[in-house]
């Protein structure tokens, strides 16, 4: 099964909305509800990020048997060191961003704990793809 | 500890999820930053928080978290109402701080995260 999403940076109504529609998918096919909290977490945390950090983006899902393969790619700044990105504490969130409860430096960290297989790939000044699985 | 008796100890009003009365719950976790409540692992959980925006509904949702104190008389809008029911999270309104909410029931033996 794909499903495809599409986020609005800035707009924080919205951030989630993939988020909530994959969890229902994943509850209706019956997945483990430990496995389904990791993966929403890892993926609400992605896009809570192009939400907070990039212009918009485009999620792109792929659900196997045996497994779900997320990517998420956004058209923003990019992030010009990743190692650094994805150290606890690490964040320049804005002002807004903080004000909405986000903005900790806890993200990152928090996918690659919630995912089996992570990769984020930059490019400075335009876009950022973070790739993820998780297996049932 | 129950829900009844968190409202009753922090003079809360139920907003939504009044079903909910006789569930027990056992751990509690005050907070105003999303980023931390989404790296919890805890299951059956109280939040006490100050955030009132609509992402606190959201993470709450992914986090698998059912019910939430909201401190100092915090209003929730139309469409935090409508996801929480939407997706049956109880709600709660303590016209206490979040040091005096988290005190209480602390006291009264509601646990800790860690
Ligand atoms: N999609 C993205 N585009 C550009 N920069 C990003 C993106 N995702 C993350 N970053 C950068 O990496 C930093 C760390 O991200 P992380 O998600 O760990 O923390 P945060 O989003 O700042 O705060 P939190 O996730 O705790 O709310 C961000 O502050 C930002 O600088
Ligand atoms: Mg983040």
């Amino acid at each position: 099964m794909e499903l495809d999403f599409s986020i609005e940076g800035g707009d924080f109504t919205q951030a989630g909305q993939a988020s909530s529609r994959v969890k229902k998918v994943l509850k209706q096919l019956g997945v483990d509800a430990k496995c389904i909290k990791s993966i929403v977490i890892a993926l609400y945390e992605a896009e809570v990020n192009v939400v907070a950090h990039a212009y918009k983006g485009q999620i792109h899902i792929q659900i196997d048997k045996d497994k779900i393969q997320t990517l998420i790619t956004d058209e923003g700044p990019g992030i010009p060191d990743i190692a650094m990105a994805m150290t606890e504490g690490f964040s320049t969130a804005s002002k807004k961003v903080r004000e909405m409860g986000f903005g900790a430096g806890m993200g990152l960290p928090n996918i690659k704990k919630n995912t089996d297989e992570l990769k984020i790939d930059s490019v400075v000044g335009q876009s950022t793809t973070v790739s993820m699985v998780n297996y049932f | 500890m129950k829900i009844s008796k968190i409202c009753e100890l922090l003079a809360a009003k139920v907003i939504c999820g009044e079903t909910q009365n006789n569930v027990q719950i056992e751990k509690g976790y005050s907070s105003d930053l999303m980023s931390d409540v989404l790296t919890l692992d805890t299951d059956n959980l109280l939040l006490i928080t100050g955030m009132c925006n609509l992402q606190t509904i959201r993470t709450a949702e992914m986090a698998d978290i059912r019910f939430i104190v909201f401190v100092r008389n915090k209003k929730l809008t139309d469409e935090m109402l409508e996801l929480a029911k939407e997706h049956g999270i109880c709600i709660m309104e303590s016209p206490f701080t979040m040091f005096k909410a988290s005190g209480i029931l602390f006291k009264e033996g509601l646990k800790p995260v860690y």
